[in-house]
């Protein structure tokens, strides 16, 4: 049984810092379907349209019967060792940092064996649960896991690997005056965080929750205005080498359409959502990156939460949606420039919040402690992809399916 | 006339006149006034840098800066409200220069305003300068002290949930004011009324009185410690903005320097 992670030591200050290395990139377009499926926690494999084989690893065609008709389809994670390797010696710089490094033979119920990485509390013979996860070069990949959770596995070396947990860990959230700041607290405390900073903006102001969060053990209250490069840039001279996870609640919302609304608020709404989280990459982002391979409390991830409405406009909300679509294209570039360090961007989008800017809508609204409870479960499972609650899902589904049907159906009798 | 310039250059030079800085530094985090959030907000002062001697422009700094035109220490124009949108010229880029330099009194209310968060300038204490300074001269600006801008921080506007609490003057005062015919009407305070101000009536009296008889104001002053009661002179021009309601500026005021017996001549 995995052992509970130690917290780490302090670091040595003669030792040179581990750099970031990733391991294996190259992947085929048809192997993809496993980064895509990763990325928001599903176990997809390519299922034969016409002979109906599972296969991996993936291909472009179907191995039994030639056919191109290949679905990515939800399938059994059931499977059971059949062979187990310890690997000691390796030629590529990501594995050798890490040696030894357990991989075996897992024959899936749902028909294909796979070579993946193993869990520690497994071997030969065991029932496993297979996962996909992303690993530090952003590509999906398969790990057996035990069938049955225990209360330290997360902490297995090779699967921590593969997730953003926050477990010793620092984490940096942006806004303490977001609903979601409080939940978030006392969820990354749960999950085993070792220390939180919350920003606060115009502290002049008052009318935030800030003697009760700064009263938190562990907890430090520390000046952040998204909307000021130069406050951004003092904060992450401060902490920047010793944030290992951001989160950046910071938001603004106003109601209202494009036609009769104000770009005084759609500024605003820029500045904050938008800029707001481009100020935070440059000025967190280079440290973070930097420090992806140091050890326990390495930086694992830049947690960004958006509204579901960044894919397809909710015309109530114009300004605001815009906002979210920058944000969201904002994120993707970054997480293509985070490739190289290893840094995960996360993206955890949800429907209408329940909150003052929402009150004429009617529920399902998305209650702060959900929305942290996703952002939560996003760092331990490693996701990149979180879409929280029913209206986010629902609206997800259909974006998938069709873009252009949602458009008409958003966008109803007329905003 | 040329010899009044003369001297004074002369006063400047050797001390006899001293220019006091009446104004606080465009600082991101410096307060301004909190509306309703489903109101247009005051835009914060900020400022970016284009180039630092760097590949942007490599033998040269400089920012963009982006505020309102009441951030910071700023000038209130008779159409920033409601009651002077139809004075003839009073729009910033409108407003005859010549007004921007004139005389200047201020009414000490520190003593009080230390105590009392809501201290209220009334008719009375006007009256009570007047007997010991002499009627307030048409044509000046009249100042309100109170030293609120040694205060920092959420002491600033001194925001509860029933809304800020700061000194400021009742409707009477500012009647009587105008009965004097000021220039203008100046404060330390984030606005020229009072915090609880929306409370009298009319509601922000200075406001709705002083720019509906055209006459201007200014806030967020400091430095008024400084300033005599009487003899010294206001230097507030505001940026020429087009259709200008008000502008941050630098306000100085020229007062004659303090003798060795700590008295003004």
């Amino acid at each position: 049984m995995t052992g509970a992670l130690p917290p780490p030591k302090k670091k040595n200050p003669q030792l040179r810092q581990v750099v970031p290395t990733l391991p294996p990139q190259m992947r085929s377009r048809a192997a993809l379907g496993l980064t895509a499926a990763a990325a928001r926690g599903a176990f997809l494999l390519q299922h034969c349209a016409e002979c109906g084989a599972v296969q991996y690893p993936p291909r472009d065609a179907c191995s039994a019967c030639l056919s191109v008709e290949l679905d990515w389809r939800e399938t059994s994670r059931d499977g059971r060792v059949i062979a187990e390797t310890r690997i000691h010696a390796s030629p590529d710089p990501y594995y050798r940092e890490r040696l030894p490094w357990r991989t075996g033979l897992v024959q899936l119920t749902a028909g294909p064996t796979v070579l993946c990485h193993l869990h520690g509390d497994i071997g030969r013979g065991d029932a496993v649960r297979m996962d996909l996860k992303l690993d530090k070069a952003g590509q999906g990949v398969m790990i057996a896991l035990p069938a049955t959770r225990s209360a330290d596995m997360a902490d297995d070396g090779q699967l921590r690997a593969l997730t953003a947990h926050p477990k010793h860990r620092r984490v940096l959230i942006t806004d303490i005056r977001s609903p979601v700041t409080r939940p978030l607290i006392e969820g990354l405390f749960r999950a085993g965080a070792a220390q939180i900073f919350v920003g606060e903006s115009e502290s002049w102001r008052r009318g935030s929750d800030h003697a009760a969060i700064a009263a938190l053990d562990r907890v430090s209250v520390l000046p952040l205005d998204v909307s000021d490069a130069a406050s951004v840039s003092r904060l992450a001279a401060e902490i920047g080498g010793k944030t290992d996870i951001l989160i950046n609640t910071a938001r603004h919302v106003r109601p209202g359409g494009v036609l009769g609304a104000d770009t005084v608020f759609a500024r605003e709404e820029f500045e904050i959502n938008a800029l707001g989280l481009m100020r935070l990459a440059q000025a967190f982002g280079p440290a973070m990156a930097s420090r992806t391979a140091d050890g326990v409390n390495s930086s694992v991830a830049f947690v960004n939460l958006l509204s579901v409405h960044a894919l397809s406009a909710d015309p109530h909300y114009g300004a605001f949606s815009a906002s979210q679509a920058a944000a969201l294209s904002i994120s993707q570039t970054l997480r293509a420039e985070f490739r190289a360090s290893g840094l995960r961007m996360i993206n955890v989008f949800a429907g209408p919040t329940d909150d003052e800017w929402h009150q004429p809508l009617p529920p399902p609204k998305v209650p702060a402690a959900a929305l942290a409870r996703s952002v939560v479960e996003a760092l331990c499972e490693g996701l990149e992809e979180v879409f929280c609650g029913d209206v986010a899902r629902d609206l997800e589904a259909r974006w998938r399916s069709d873009p252009k049907v949602l458009e008409r159906e958003l966008s109803g009798g007329g905003a | 006339m040329t010899d009044a310039l003369i001297d004074l250059a002369r006063a400047l030079g050797d001390g006899s006149v001293e220019v006091v800085d009446l104004t606080h530094t465009l600082d991101p985090d410096f307060p301004v006034i909190v509306l309703p959030p489903e109101f247009g907000q005051c835009a914060r002062f900020r400022m970016e840098e284009v180039s630092a001697y760097d590949g942007r422009g490599p033998a040269w700094k400089w920012h963009n800066i982006s505020m309102n035109e009441h951030t910071g220490t700023h000038f209130d124009a008779p159409i920033h409200w409601v009651s002077g949108k139809d004075v003839a010229n009073g729009a910033v880029d409108e407003i005859d220069p010549s007004v921007f330099v004139g005389p200047v009194v201020v009414i000490d209310c520190s003593e009080g305003a230390a105590t009392d968060d809501d201290f209220e300038l009334t008719p009375e204490i006007i009256h009570a300068w007047e007997a010991r300074h002499g009627v307030i001269p048409a044509d000046s600006w009249v100042l309100m002290r109170t030293d609120w801008s040694k205060r920092r921080g959420a002491a600033y506007l001194n925001m509860r949930d029933d809304g800020p609490h700061s000194p400021g003057p009742t409707p009477a005062a500012i009647e009587l004011l105008l009965a004097r015919d000021i220039r203008g009407f100046g404060t330390e305070t984030v606005g020229t009324d009072a915090g609880q101000g929306t409370h009298y009536s009319p509601p922000y009296p200075a406001h709705y009185l002083l720019h509906g008889a055209g006459k201007f104001g200014l806030q967020c002053l400091r430095n008024l410690d400084k300033l005599p009661p009487t003899g010294a002179m206001l230097v507030a021009p505001p940026l020429k903005i087009k259709g200008g309601t008000g502008s941050p500026l630098r306000v100085l005021a020229l007062v004659p320097a303090r003798t060795a017996e700590g008295e003004r001549p």
